[in-house]
């Protein structure tokens, strides 16, 4: 009888449990939420957005649809081929004369020079003279006023220019662009620098990462066996360089470096040169001090991996008849991994965006992709090109990271 | 190097310092013979884990020698000494499958596949693992780990292993399974073991002998039953099972006999084990179960009134604490079997030994 109502009670409650149950987790999910809530608007406001939106400078552009509305729309029924009627010339005139007065007419040509270098005075002069213009034919009248409009890459521009979503920074950064008919064809070698200056980025990132690696794994190791006290007074020194501002630390090595700086001082006094070496303002420097600066970050995730690795384990591939080293590759060395891969992606990923770094003490062949997105965001005030830079740079970053840990993963999944 | 005997281990006056001041172990002793049990008991400091490091190699000894099969292994690193060791965490490796762990000192050893695939085989079939070779040790629980690491030490068919608290982390059901689980591995595979644990049951269960450690120096080197009825000295009598210490003053020494006296109580007959001379102070060891209640006038030598201090009732006998000799926890134990005495607490009784039952030792 007893069991039985316990069994009736159980199979009633089961619905109001299950309800009651959600109620209570209703609750501490909405708690979770509102205490996450100001950091994810602020995320939101001041991450998400402005890189969203610059993602999207990357591919919209409609300076020409805006500033040039009749002659657009004009060229919406232009086949492409030879040169359009003078019905396009007439609105082209028309536009010409509206940007004169409204000021514009730079805007339009900064536009058409980035494809067509020299664009911006002709377009500039050629709108102050259509001005003058009042009857037609426009056709004729135009041509003669500048005999860019008769030219058909010109008007292939302009007909890209109807719409609003352009590929055309994305092919500049990885040095394509358009040809004459709108094709899509290899930069010219004076405008073919961003692969070049991707790969470079790549490879200092590589080095950055395999320096700091190779420096700190041995150090990582260290303080995760010595003893407490001595330990934490060395992690101290390895945390000191946080508190120094990036700049500081930077200019430090200018002073290190340089041509009459302290090593060379030291290394000529020692008689190991007898010129002084070129130190800084090159890849030697700039791989230095970011290896440097990185060091921390590579080598605290291995170390908190270190210390949580039984050193009995060693000890009982040792009794088992492994060697010393036997016995550190096949069982301390993959239980390290995890740190080694946290430390390395964290390294290399913060590498690809160093910027203050290379340009205080690398030379001209050793600026990196950001400093790029930094000329063209505040000295050219080419957005476009600064967003599409940008967003290669992020979605490389994030593939990457995304590669890194499907890798981890697995290896976490391994150790089960 | 001092002359090699027939001993199958051999520790001839080791010595081993840290920091070269204090002594972890003091001129150390031991021949172990072929297809021995041996446990080295002690609490913890007492030296006894530094002895099996210095037999593993982990450790090297400050002075002396350690002989393997009559050859001096002290430079031979751990990995030449074809040594078994079982951990007292298992150590066992977290990336590699049970039987990678297995395969290990078998893959160091270069074997061919198929012997190491039979080998593995053999030693997961001994410890009942056969079905949980592709297993994570993560995904084994505790007793199912320590099988997989005595596994693993006895697969390369090493001549001696090594076992440091191989139980210490198992609850107290499968920690005695497993104690009865080594026991016969061993006797089945003839192996030498040396055992260090800190838990005296543990030891008085599985060895042949035991080396009862303290300070840094061996208190007896006996069997279970030798250890437990004659212990040699008081920390042995208290730390080997339950003891009553009475202390006293030698009055008089006749050969094997002598007579104790007990400050304010009388005086005790009782066995010389470890005593120096007559007015010499001594401690009386005599263990719970060999007290009689209430003996009959004149059956027992030594005879004490005593008072009912606790009754613990603990089913197969019930343990009484009395005040006796100046001495409020002296412990009785009576035996839960028909007919046995009732006490009940503040009750004046008398209790009883025989002299054989008391042992004179040394006053710490």
């Amino acid at each position: 009888m007893a069991t039985m109502a316990v069994q009736m009670a159980g199979k009633a409650d089961r619905v109001p449990l299950r309800t009651k149950l959600q109620r209570v987790e209703r609750r501490r999910k909405l708690r979770a939420f509102a205490l996450v809530l100001p950091l994810l608007l602020f995320i939101l406001v001041a991450f998400v957005m402005p890189i969203g939106r610059m993602m999207f400078n990357a591919v919209y552009d409609d300076t020409l649809l805006t500033l040039m509305p009749r002659t657009m729309a004009a060229l919406s029924d232009w086949d492409g081929k030879d040169l359009p009627g003078e019905s396009a010339y007439a609105a082209l005139a028309e536009d010409l004369k509206q940007a004169w007065t409204q000021r514009t007419a730079g805007a339009i040509g900064k536009r058409m020079n980035y494809e067509l270098p020299g664009a911006r005075s002709e377009v500039m002069s050629s709108a102050r003279k259509a001005s003058m213009l009042s009857v037609g034919p426009y056709k004729t009248a135009l041509i003669e006023i500048n005999p860019i409009w008769g030219q058909h890459e010109v008007w292939s521009l302009l007909k890209r220019g109807t719409s609003a979503h352009t590929a055309y920074y994305l092919l500049r950064s990885v040095d394509y662009q358009y040809g004459a008919d709108s094709e899509i064809v290899t930069a010219p070698p004076e405008n073919a620098i961003f692969r070049d200056i991707f790969m470079r980025t790549l490879e200092i990132s590589v080095s950055v990462t395999l320096a700091t690696l190779i420096l700190g794994f041995p150090v990582a190791h260290l303080l995760a066996t010595l003893p407490l006290k001595t330990s934490n007074l060395l992690l101290m020194m390895v945390m000191l360089p946080f508190w120094t501002s990036l700049l500081v630390r930077t200019t430090a090595w200018a002073v290190l470096l340089q041509q009459h700086g302290v090593v060379n001082d030291v290394l000529m006094a020692l008689h190991l040169i007898s010129q002084p070496a070129e130190l800084i303002y090159n890849r030697v420097g700039t791989i230095v001090a970011m290896t440097y600066i990185q060091l921390p970050f590579t080598l605290l995730p291995i170390y908190s991996v270190m210390k949580t690795i039984s050193p009995s384990l060693v000890s009982a591939a040792r009794s088992l008849g492994a060697g010393p080293f036997y016995a550190f590759w096949k069982v301390y060395f993959p239980l390290t991994l995890p740190g080694i891969s946290a430390g390395g992606l964290l390294t290399f990923i913060l590498c690809l965006g160093y910027y203050i770094t290379p340009a205080l003490v690398g030379g001209p062949r050793d600026q990196m992709i950001s400093y790029f997105v930094a000329r063209y965001t505040n000295e050219e005030l080419n957005w476009g090109m600064a967003s599409a830079l940008g967003a290669i740079l992020l979605t490389v970053t994030l593939l990457l990271y995304y590669v890194f840990g499907k890798l981890v993963d697995a290896d976490r999944v391994k150790m089960g | 190097m001092p002359a090699t005997n027939n001993a199958f281990v051999k520790f001839s006056d080791v010595q081993k310092t840290y920091d070269g001041e204090t002594l972890v172990v003091k001129n150390l002793n031991i021949d172990i013979a072929k297809g021995e049990f041996l446990t080295l008991l002690g609490p913890s400091g007492s030296g006894k884990t530094t002895t099996l490091m210095m037999l593993a190699g982990f450790e090297a000894p400050t002075q002396g020698w350690i002989l393997l099969e009559g050859r001096s292994i002290d430079n031979m690193p751990p990995h030449k000494r074809n040594i078994g060791m079982v951990f007292q965490n298992y150590a066992l490796f977290p990336h590699m499958t049970v039987e990678e762990n297995l395969a290990f000192p078998l893959k160091v050893r270069k074997l061919g596949k198929t012997d190491i695939e039979a080998r593995i085989k053999r030693a997961l079939d001994m410890v009942r693992l056969g079905a949980y070779a592709k297993r994570r040790p993560g995904q084994l629980s505790g007793g199912q780990q320590q099988r997989v690491a005595l596994a693993r030490a006895l697969v390369f068919d090493p001549k001696l292993v090594l076992m440091d608290e191989p139980l210490g982390a198992l609850d107290k059901q499968l920690r005695e399974q497993m104690q009865l689980e080594i026991k016969h591995i061993h006797e089945d595979l003839g192996v030498t073991v040396v055992y260090v644990t800190h838990d005296q049951s543990e030891a008085l269960t599985m060895s042949d002998r035991i080396a009862v450690f303290n300070d840094g120096v061996i208190q007896q080197l006996a069997g279970p039953a030798e250890l437990y009825e004659q212990p040699r000295n008081a920390f042995v009598a208290q730390f080997i099972g339950e003891n009553n210490q009475l202390s006293g003053k030698v009055v008089a020494l006749n050969g094997t006999t002598c007579e104790v006296e007990i400050p304010g109580a009388g005086n005790v007959r009782a066995l010389a084990i470890n005593v120096e001379a007559v007015g010499r102070p001594t401690v009386l060891s005599l263990r719970p179960e060999r007290v009689k209640l209430n003996p009959s006038p004149g059956s027992l030598p030594n005879v004490f009134d005593a008072r009912v201090a606790e009754v613990i009732y603990l089913g197969d006998h019930v343990r009484t604490r009395v005040s006796v000799c100046g001495h409020d926890d002296f412990v009785v134990k009576l035996p839960n079997s028909d007919g046995a005495v009732q006490v009940e607490p503040g009750a004046a009784i008398t209790i009883g030994w025989k002299m054989e039952d008391c042992r004179a030792l040394d006053a710490p």
